[in-house]
């Protein structure tokens, strides 16, 4: 199977929750995503099959969402607010700062494949801006400062 | 996570809970949880949505709809079973309170859902969460569990005979879904594009059934209401505005962060005396009343201001999402629009051609006017292309992208002028330093 046993055991429990097969795909895709990376040919497939839908549909969905992709990115994705509360206290130097660091502009990803960069938008955290999402932790009330920590800290995690 | 700020100004009843640990259901029951459900056990349908018409509360998403009103355009009888939907896909520029809700106070909206479907004749839930907010779906997953161990959820709840579930989902990054029927198609797995309305959710809503949709801080409210009944939730705010709103204050000022004040509260009093000012002293310059989708106000109108959905609505505005953003003299008005369009052509979905081209050209037409590429005339045309993009699609994206951009250009004109013809932008943005260690 291309998830884990588990992961399907989750997506099999969590559809008859709904009427219809297809009503669980959207977080489906984004957990399969967590497990394998991204959304592969494979993962393609298999959530077809367990959704009973055309790859071709499940294909469809996925171009809508901006946070579901079907190629790989770095082990620690960096992803930079720069919406409005963002910009207003310096999102656009802090993602400039994040460039110069990374060697890498948005959606770029580092040669050792360890870290990516992206400008998103609004994430939530227009009270605490500048703010980021690394994966799914947010790191908030940002400076260049701050940032060269929070890039440390990934860094050293391995 | 997110920090918690406080004033003396505060009323406390949505944000009444917050930093008290209620995200673990011992901690919720002792705080009163789960009482305004057994109250709302004891009573017929009806009182329980005239309860809530009685507090005048209203939509907190940001369209300030009645919610009671909402809640009794659902049929009592359906071939279809009806469905409670929180929308908590909390994605306008701005706004970040559902957040803290979600965080500190997630039972809150498990009982609210519970209370709605009882009103409206629903047995089946969902809380919807946008996916950028993993944590907050996995403390819903852990407090439904807990509800469900303890019997407020699942098959007869607290002893009622009655059956009630409550699910929770996820989304995976849309701004438009955020709009009810958009959240709807992405419930039942599809992409979030729009429903032509009429027929209206609560008629025809998810795979078909009858659907209430509310936000989470509304139905976070409605357990206090229940409990504290619902004239008592009205007198906080001026008429027909009923309660307190969680205001995320943002952008320039001193003390951003999330406060609850009574709806009416003054603006100019917010972002002075509860937000503590701007920073380094610089002077005001506009307000985003509620989340990046409000018309504008210069800093002369946000003086006048009080904050409840009939002052906007009396000069054909919007109060909006509850996003309050201030911007400082040093912003580029041009530059800020820009930012704003870029956002909306990114989340136009492309189903309707207005909203599809509108933002695009928009986008295109304001990045080359901030760089001087600008001549006289694309002044008119920036507000002609947005006055285009008005009323004209499925769902209020459109809209939403409009109404910034011809209030920008009606009221700050003279910066647009500023930029004409070759000449650089005159600003210098003022980045304060973090407002939190």
């Amino acid at each position: 199977m291309v998830v884990s046993e588990k992961l399907d055991a989750f997506f099999t429990e969590k559809m008859p929750q709904y009427p219809t097969k297809r009503s669980f795909l959207v977080p489906m895709c984004l957990y399969t995503q967590d497990e394998l990376g991204y959304l592969s040919d494979e993962a393609v497939a298999y959530l077809a099959q367990k959704t009973e839908l055309t790859q071709l549909e499940v294909r469809n969905v996925i171009s809508y969402y901006s946070m579901l992709r079907t190629k790989p990115v770095g082990k620690y994705n960096i992803q930079v607010c720069t919406n409005i509360c963002c910009m207003l206290r310096g999102a656009d130097q802090l993602f400039e700062h994040c460039e110069k660091k990374l060697g890498i502009g948005h959606k770029g990803t580092t040669p050792d494949g360890k870290f990516s960069l992206e400008e998103v938008e609004c994430i939530g955290a227009c009270s605490w801006a500048p703010a980021i999402q690394v994966n799914y932790d947010f790191h908030e009330n940002l400076n260049p400062q701050k940032m060269d920590k929070v890039l440390e800290q990934y860094r050293s995690k391995g | 996570m997110a920090d918690l700020v406080q004033h003396n100004d505060e009323i406390r009843i949505v944000s009444s809970r917050f930093g008290k640990g209620a995200a673990s259901i011992e901690k919720y029951i002792a705080l009163d949880g789960y009482k305004a459900l057994e109250k709302a056990l004891k009573m017929q349908p009806d009182e329980i949505v005239n309860e809530v018409k009685t507090s005048n509360l209203r939509g907190r998403g940001g369209a300030g709809f009645p919610t009671g009103m909402k809640w009794s355009f659902v049929p009592k009888t359906a071939n279809k079973p009806k469905y409670v939907l929180v929308n908590g896909d909390e994605s306008e520029p701005g706004t970040c309170k559902d957040r803290l809700i979600l965080e500190h106070d997630p039972h809150a909206v498990i009982e609210g859902v519970l209370i709605a479907g009882l009103a409206v004749g629903s047995r089946t839930g969902y809380i919807y969460i946008r996916g950028e907010y993993r944590y907050l779906v996995d403390i819903m997953r852990k407090a439904l569990d807990e509800a469900r161990a303890k019997g407020y959820v699942g098959k007869n709840i607290m002893g009622s005979g009655i059956d009630f579930e409550v699910y929770w989902h996820t989304g995976a990054g849309a701004y438009e879904v955020g709009e009810e029927s958009a959240l709807m198609e992405s419930l039942e797995g599809k992409r979030g594009i729009p429903r032509i309305r009429p027929p209206f959710p609560a008629v025809v809503g998810l795979w078909g059934g009858p659907t209430v949709i509310n936000n989470v801080e509304t139905l976070a409210s409605v357990p206090h209401i229940m409990l504290m009944g619902g004239q008592k939730f009205a007198d906080y705010g001026p008429p027909k505005n009923g309660g307190t709103r969680l205001f995320c204050l943002s952008g320039h000022v001193n003390k951003p962060g999330v406060y609850e004040l009574p709806l009416g509260y003054p603006l100019k009093k917010m972002i002075y005396d509860v937000g503590g000012g701007i920073p380094n002293g610089k002077k005001l310059k506009a307000v985003v009343p509620g989340g990046s989708s409000t018309f504008i106000l210069t800093a002369e109108e946000a003086d006048q201001m009080n904050m409840d959905f009939d002052s906007f609505a009396k000069r054909g505005e919007f109060l909006g999402s509850g996003g309050v953003v201030v911007l400082d003299e040093d912003t580029c008005m041009v530059e800020f629009a820009l930012r704003v369009m870029k956002f909306y052509q990114h989340e136009s979905c492309g189903w309707c051609i207005p909203c599809r081209e509108g933002t695009d050209w928009l986008k295109k037409t304001l990045t080359r006017f901030h760089a001087g590429g600008g001549v006289n005339k694309d002044i008119d045309n920036i507000k002609y292309l947005a006055q285009n993009m008005l009323g004209r699609t499925f769902c209020p994206l459109g809209d939403a992208a409009a109404i910034p951009t011809m209030s920008i250009v009606d009221k700050f004109r003279k910066e647009f002028e500023e930029h004409l013809e070759g000449k650089p932008c005159p600003y210098k943005m003022s980045v304060p330093e973090p407002a939190f260690a």
